[in-house]
């Protein structure tokens, strides 16, 4: 299994993910800098958690626009599995590799803290670790979670199974539309999620819940 | 030339910073306040002095960058 995590100045999460990875596959995966003229041949595109670009303009907007975007379009579009965590899925929303947007929270606050996740598609490369309607725990810290599509967009995502993990029991931390906390693209080979699986991986962290999107996701890449 | 551009919230897109501005307005005594919708004013200084290509260009710039076209409309006035 080979994995690459995209890096953007600004980015806080990468040595996170880059930690996850590298226990999880037993690999480490190679750290791409956005200025780097093409991705390595992996099985899997990483865009971690942080800041990138001090969230300026709006939050991913300036990384989604650069250069090696169009190198992640060119390996989503060939199948390759590309996961966004946090500013990496709203970079990922910016990029339009996911559909909607990511506003605002409701309560205009930062949230970090632990959230309940309804797995809502089990049938995913993501989330094949997972039975449907599970319910996980997971670690949230972010300021623009609040997803947002239109009346027609949510419909379509909705019918074709493209919600992959909702806030449950009350812990929709953003004010997202029905509860939405992480989507797949239409191919389902491109995951955004707000929750950062990648810090729920070991016993030390308090639980493993996050552990089987990645461990789920090297079994069938692998 | 100069242009300005003026990005704002769709309509029925949620704004809570407008409705937390609102409240501040109403704390502060402010009446017959309906609502408030709150957006980005983005002043670019132009060379050139063809207005239709400068539009062309910003209207792409609106669309590539400056607005999230899910969710907001942009205005482009542009001045000598």
């Amino acid at each position: 299994m080979k994995s690459a995590v995209i890096v953007f100045p600004g980015l806080n999460r990468d040595r996170d993910m880059i930690a996850a990875l590298t226990k999880i596959s037993g690999t480490a995966p190679a750290v791409v800098w956005h200025q780097d003229a093409d991705i390595p041949d992996v099985d899997l595109v990483v865009i971690p958690g942080g800041f990138s670009y001090g969230d300026y303009l709006r939050c991913g907007a300036i990384a989604a626009r650069s250069p090696i975007m169009d190198k992640v379009r060119e390996r989503a579009a060939r199948g390759v599995k590309v996961l966004g965590v946090c500013n990496g899925f709203q970079i990922l929303i910016e990029a339009g590799l996911l559909p909607g947007a990511l506003m605002r929270n409701t309560s205009l606050k930062f949230v970090c803290r632990e959230v309940k996740l309804e797995v809502t598609n089990a049938d995913t490369a993501f989330t094949r670790g997972y039975s449907n309607g599970q319910i996980i725990r997971c670690p949230v810290a972010h300021h623009d979670g609040n997803y947002f599509a239109d009346a027609e967009t949510i419909a379509r995502i909705e019918g074709n199974g493209q919600v992959a993990f909702r806030y449950a029991e009350g812990t929709n931390p953003n004010g997202s539309i029905n509860d939405i906390a992480g989507i797949l693209n239409d191919s389902k080979n491109v995951l955004g999620l707000m929750p950062h699986p990648e810090n729920l991986i070991e016993a030390a962290h308090g639980g493993t819940d996050g552990r089987a999107l990645f461990a789920g996701l090297l079994d069938k890449v692998a | 030339m100069k242009a300005r551009v003026t990005v704002t919230l769709k309509a029925g897109v949620l704004d809570p910073q407008g409705q937390a501005i609102e409240g501040s307005l109403k704390s502060l005594g402010f009446s017959g306040v309906g609502a408030v919708r709150q957006g980005k004013v983005f002043d670019l200084a132009l060379e050139g002095t063809d207005e239709a290509a400068a539009r062309s260009q910003i209207t792409d710039m609106c669309e590539r960058l400056l607005a999230n076209t899910v969710i907001e409309n942009y205005a482009i006035e542009i001045s000598n």
